[in-house]
């Protein structure tokens, strides 16, 4: 590796040539990246660009399978993230590892608390917990004897950290600390790290907010596909070189051709100043033949449109109609029975029975409509015995039998299943969210193709996707989230560097904002 | 500094507030609707006659004292449904050993509470080394229990002598030595929730195991323990139950619907089914809830059939109350 | 685009042998071990394997089957029914109150138990999807509250009798059947129900929305499952099994105030023993039944063994907790 000739210091942790396979894809592809002691370093990237596997296989978590980690320059190897802990490697995910129930200095120290014979010394553990929290600067924030659940989210962030501190962590690693937090909040987050970065600590970030990166990070590390692009210092860059970094590749595969005018019909959805607790005055339309890309960071949104479109978490304020009727969405069973077809984001927690067979999967949501008395069939339910294999052909899943268990197929197949079991339910509005993640890529394409057909036989395709090409490759038109909202609309032409501009929260001088 | 003294005037004013599970208000509640509804219909005896208090006070204390070992369990995201036989059992093997001599009391009780421990040690090793569901396995148990004793005793067994009948009826001044025994396995019982290590490990593992392994906890030995804590105190509850029954049967434990009893009070006083929190206070108050409800009933000369379905409405309505707050999917 | 693997070619005997062994594979282990407890009870008494001993042998288990059956729709749908038991014993003294030897009443009291029945489970169901209390302690509630309401009811101790045809369903027969002599009415019962409840589970859509909502309800509900009302009707189902088995326990048992006791543990573990899954999603109403005949089975071969009859609970126990241990260990993990 170029070894960057510094004197001031020696590097406190590096990955050397780390590469990490899961089933159907690479997250991790010879990645070597330095970390040095008092310093702060992000690492950006799309989503699936390996920043989180990353970070787990740096934290224990995870095993490379192959490749090396160097921490204080000697070969370290974890068999379970304690290790990495004890070894002085803290991670604090976005879903904290906190015990609602149970106190703040229970929570930081458990497992090590203050205790003679058996029982904890409560005041001395109180005491030490106060102590930590002064420490960070964070005592007017949260007293030892607190309940975790009464805590926001932000208290609940600095509190992980005060546990990483109170283990002694030389490196914290951190994954999006800011999603959730205000801009003050932000700020009481920065303070904080500034001074866990003068002791002497590596800090480690992942984040999508790019300003936030810029006014926090000595140095940004930029991951693509799983390839380690570049790390830069960063005084030396600017956002749009960063975000050039972040996108533009080879593609891997072709997408099927857009739709051109005269494939695009009557408007069938229409939502004015949509709103809940998630989102903000969404205003869109949505046309017949049409697939509309949703892009946006984490935690813009997209998931929650999707889900007040189908009713899942529904709008609490504005208007929705479908093809030029008033309708109120407040279940899914509704929206079902008005033709909308949703494939969720997390096929095996929302969108799949596990152990049931394949052609339960598929019919699920043609039975949720129909009479609870119904006969079904196994191969489909009455006057339709061929309806699964023709579904099964639709969607091309490859399997030997219609019986197997769907927990036991491929991650495209599995896929493949959600989506045949709209068309089922002959969905003419179908929400994807995520439709090819985790996915390999023939099995990809052919889902691609199969959106395509649909937008051609008059289907209406809203499709969220944090994968840049898909947006740019599937999307006749394309409107970008940020912050609960609707950033900006852009055009089926755009570049992924326009589109990561609004997601960020940067303005595009042609881009329409908000209404329309 | 200023800083360190407002957190600790914090620390304080949240100490006292806090500390006060919710279920007492409402056993405040049904403690002043019940002496209310008493003095309107009924004799008004409540108020003025100190042996009804006392015998609230006792019918809560068998009840009380294997509430608390099920309260642990329930912490720790377990349960318990062998807890009844347990009791039946150790009723019959105490009259038994003991014969009657009180030389051989000690014997008896060392004895019994061993097989206590190993009843709760086996319940343990069978949820967390054989990863069977806790229904299950303790309901198993007790039922391998519940057969041994009706298969091997028809009637009443042995006798307790006299002066281990003293934990059953004596008194020191006005108040039971029964009532002493119930406070005491209370007060160890939150000692050991609050105030020791294995305590708050427990609290942690049945809040998420997750969690608990990730900081290095030895998460099967916190549930194991529980588990023989919980058998334990059954045993100590069937030790009072024989010592004023003077013989042991078979039929002691489930009589007394122990088990569900155990279960409802732990969940009314505030322990969550899912653990993780709650704790023995609000337990003993759910406990002396269900006393209170017994006599006024009484009282009233209400049906004591009824009592058992108004029971049955309380648990649900409890639990409800509790439960609708939270957004969860029951099943 | 062919949807079909195309398999390697293979010797002719080797491709059957290989596709026998894997038929074998997937045999419920509850039937191979009720056919190893009967060979057992038949060497010990052969009139077992008679035809008037098998017929004798359903008659005592129809009404556990019919239970488990019930219990089945519960579990499946990711939930327990502890209730059985005291609706039972409800159902039982209920109709011998309001008959009270009086020929006439046994029809009318039928109806008004199975109305009772239809009740206790919507109830069940409520309290469970509506106000959000574990099906556990849901039922667990229900069951002192039948018990009690039983207790109220009666005053403690069984009144009145039952009429003879009312007793005909659990002890009756029918005569003249060719072939087989008499029939048992229970027998009778207990297959018309099985058949139908077997119809219900695995081919109407509300048992595979059942199954749905024991596998996955977030993934129930999001396409489009009525969850709650789906719920419901797996509770009322139990409660209508339960009365029916409650008729034909009184009929062949008599009226007692501890009919039920215990029943409802008995049902889960027949139905673990019969393959279903405690935490819901998967089961089969005839392997359930074959459960309750095995537990039934293994009672039957430890008495025909000397063992006095109060170890039957501690070997049941065992047998549940061996049951579920096994599953444990053989299942698949789910994320």
């Amino acid at each position: 590796m170029g070894q960057d000739k510094k004197n001031e210091m020696t590097p406190l942790m590096e990955t050397k040539e780390i590469t990490k396979k899961f089933p159907g894809v690479k997250a991790l592809d010879n990645v070597s990246v330095t970390f040095y002691p008092g310093e702060v370093h992000a690492v950006v990237g799309e989503n699936g660009a390996g920043k989180s596997t990353l970070m787990k296989v740096m934290a224990g978590a995870y095993k490379p399978d192959r490749g090396s980690i160097l921490f204080q320059g000697e070969k370290v190897s974890f068999n379970h993230p304690v290790e990495a802990q004890q070894m002085g490697i803290s991670i604090i995910y976005q879903e904290f590892n906190l015990l609602p129930e149970r106190t703040v200095a229970h929570n930081i120290f458990l497992g090590r608390e203050p205790s003679k014979f058996g029982f904890v010394n409560l005041h001395r553990l109180n005491k030490q917990a106060n102590d930590l929290l002064i420490e960070i600067g964070v005592e007017n924030m949260m007293t030892p004897t607190a309940l975790v659940s009464s805590l926001s989210v932000a208290e609940q962030q600095l509190l992980e950290i005060a546990k990483a501190v109170s283990l002694d962590a030389k490196v914290l690693i951190m994954d999006e600390p800011t999603a959730s937090l205000t801009r003050t909040e932000v700020k009481l987050l920065s303070d904080l790290i500034s001074r866990l970065k003068a002791k002497g600590l590596a800090i480690i970030f992942i984040s999508h907010r790019l300003s936030e990166v810029f006014d926090v990070a000595d140095k940004i590390t930029v991951l693509k596909d799983g390839q380690h692009v570049g790390t830069v210092k960063t005084g030396d860059v600017s956002t749009e070189d960063i975000v050039y970094m972040m996108v533009g590749r080879v593609l891997d595969h072709y997408f099927p051709p857009l739709g051109s005018l005269d494939d695009f019909g009557e408007v069938v959805l229409r939502v004015k100043g949509g709103s809940n607790d998630s989102l903000n005055n969404i205003n869109l339309e949505l046309r017949r033949g049409e697939v509309l890309g949703i892009a946006g960071l984490q935690g813009s949104g997209r998931t929650e449109l999707a889900e007040a479109l189908f009713g899942a978490i529904p709008f609490k304020s504005g208007s929705v109609e479908l093809k030029g009727k008033p309708v109120l969405i407040k279940n899914p069973n509704r929206a079902i029975s008005e033709k909308l077809g949703f494939v969720t984001e997390d096929r095996k927690s929302e969108g799949l029975l596990l152990m049931q067979p394949i052609y339960d999967n598929m019919l699920l949501a043609i039975r949720s409509l129909q009479n609870l008395f119904t006969f079904v069939y196994p191969d489909g339910i009455r006057q339709y015995r061929k309806l699964v294999p023709e579904l099964g052909k639709q969607v091309d899943v490859r399997v030997d039998s219609y019986a197997k268990e769907v927990q036991d197929l491929s991650g495209g197949n599995q896929q493949k299943v959600v989506l045949s079991k709209w068309l089922a339910s002959k969905a003419e509005i179908f929400i994807f969210d995520e439709p090819t993640r985790g996915i390999d890529v023939e099995a990809k394409a052919r889902i691609h193709d199969i959106i395509r057909g649909l937008t051609k036989q008059g289907v209406a395709v809203l499709m969220v996707s944090s994968e840049l090409p898909e947006i740019i490759g599937m999307s006749d038109r394309i409107l970008v989230m940020h912050d609960g909202t609707i950033g900006g609309e852009l055009p089926a032409d755009s570049s992924e560097t326009d589109i990561m501009m609004v997601a960020t929260g940067q303005k595009l001088a042609d881009s329409k904002s908000g209404s329309y | 500094m200023t800083t360190e003294s407002i957190a600790t005037k914090q620390i304080k004013k949240e100490k006292l507030t806090q500390r006060i599970p919710q279920v007492y208000y409402f056993l405040v509640i049904i403690t002043v609707l019940g002496i209310t509804l008493d003095q309107i219909f009924a004799n008004g005896n409540i108020l003025s006659s100190p042996t009804i208090l006392l015998n609230i006070l006792i019918r809560s204390v068998a009840l009380g004292i294997v509430a608390v070992g099920q309260t642990f369990v329930m912490i720790g995201a377990s349960i318990d449904l062998s807890v009844a036989y347990t009791i039946s059992l150790t009723s019959v093997m105490t009259s038994l050993i003991m014969q009657g001599d009180p030389s051989r009391v000690p014997m008896a009780i060392g004895i019994v509470l061993l097989i206590g421990a190993f009843v709760g040690l086996i319940n343990g090793l069978l949820i967390t080394k054989l990863n069977v569901n806790a229904f299950i396995a303790t309901l198993g148990t007790g039922l391998v229990i519940k057969g041994f004793l009706n298969g091997t005793f028809t009637n009443w067994s042995g006798s307790v002598p006299r002066s281990f009948q003293a934990l059953g009826y004596d008194k020191l001044g006005p108040i039971p030595l029964s009532l002493f025994l119930l406070a005491g396995v209370v007060l160890i019982g939150w000692v050991i929730l609050s105030w020791t290590k294995f305590g708050a490990h427990l609290y942690a593992v049945g809040g998420s195991v997750q969690i608990g392994r990730l900081s290095g906890l030895r998460t099967d030995r916190v549930i194991i323990i529980a588990h023989v804590i919980c058998s334990i105190t059954a045993v100590l509850s069937g030790l009072f139950i024989v010592s004023r029954l003077g013989s042991g049967a078979p039929w002691v434990g489930p009589d007394g619907v122990y088990d569900l009893e155990s279960i409802a009070t732990t969940v009314i006083g505030g322990t969550a089914l899912s653990g993780g929190r709650g704790g023995v206070l609000g337990t003993l108050a759910g406990v002396l809830i269900f006393g209170v409800i017994d006599t006024v009933f009484n009282q009233l000369g209400i049906d004591t059939f009824l009592k058992t379905v108004l029971r049955g409405a309380i648990i649900i309505l409890a639990v409800a109350s509790y439960s609708i707050r939270s957004k969860r999917e029951a099943a | 685009m062919s949807t079909i693997v195309n398999n390697p070619p293979a010797e002719q005997g080797t491709r059957q042998l290989k596709l026998f062994w894997n038929w074998i594979k997937k045999i419920p282990p509850v039937y191979p071990i009720f056919l190893a407890v009967a060979i057992g009870v038949s060497q010990l008494n052969p009139n077992f394997a008679s035809t008037a001993g098998i017929l004798a042998f359903l008659r005592r288990s129809s009404p556990l089957a019919i239970l488990a059956m019930g219990q089945l729709f519960v579990l499946a749908s990711g939930g327990f029914d502890l209730s059985q038991g005291s609706l039972v014993t409800l159902t039982i003294i209920g109709s011998s109150l309001i008959i009270y030897n009086n020929d006439e009443y046994t029809y009318i009291s039928i109806l008004i138990m199975m109305g009772m029945g239809i009740l206790v489970g919507l109830v069940n169901g409520f309290v469970v999807s509506y106000l959000k209390v574990p099906s556990l302690i849901a039922t667990l509630g229900m069951l002192l509250l039948l018990k009690g309401g039983g207790l109220f009811w009666t005053g403690g101790a069984p009144k009145g009798y039952l009429s003879e045809n009312y007793r005909y369903f659990g002890r009756g027969y029918i005569e003249n059947v060719p072939y087989f002599g008499r029939f048992p009415m229970a027998v009778i019962i207990f297959i018309a129900v099985g058949l139908i409840l077997m119809i219900i589970f695995h081919k109407t859509n509300l048992g595979k929305q059942i199954l749905a909502i024991g596998d996955n309800p977030q993934a129930a509900r999001l396409s489009g499952v009525k969850v709650k009302q789906v719920r419901m009707i797996a509770f009322v189902i139990s409660a209508i099994a339960t009365v029916i088995a409650g008729i034909m326990i009184g009929g062949y048992g008599g009226t007692s105030m501890e009919a039920g006791e215990g029943l409802e543990m008995q049902s889960v573990s027949a139905a673990v023993i019969g393959g279903a899954l405690l935490l819901g999603g998967k089961g089969s109403v005839p392997n359930v039944a074959f459960g309750a005949l095995t537990l039934d089975a293994i009672v039957s071969l430890l008495n025909l063994l000397g063992l006095p009859k109060p170890y039957r609970d501690a070997v049941q126990g065992l047998i549940i907790i061996g049951a579920v241990a096994y599953a444990a260990i053989t299942s698949r993990k789910r994320e």
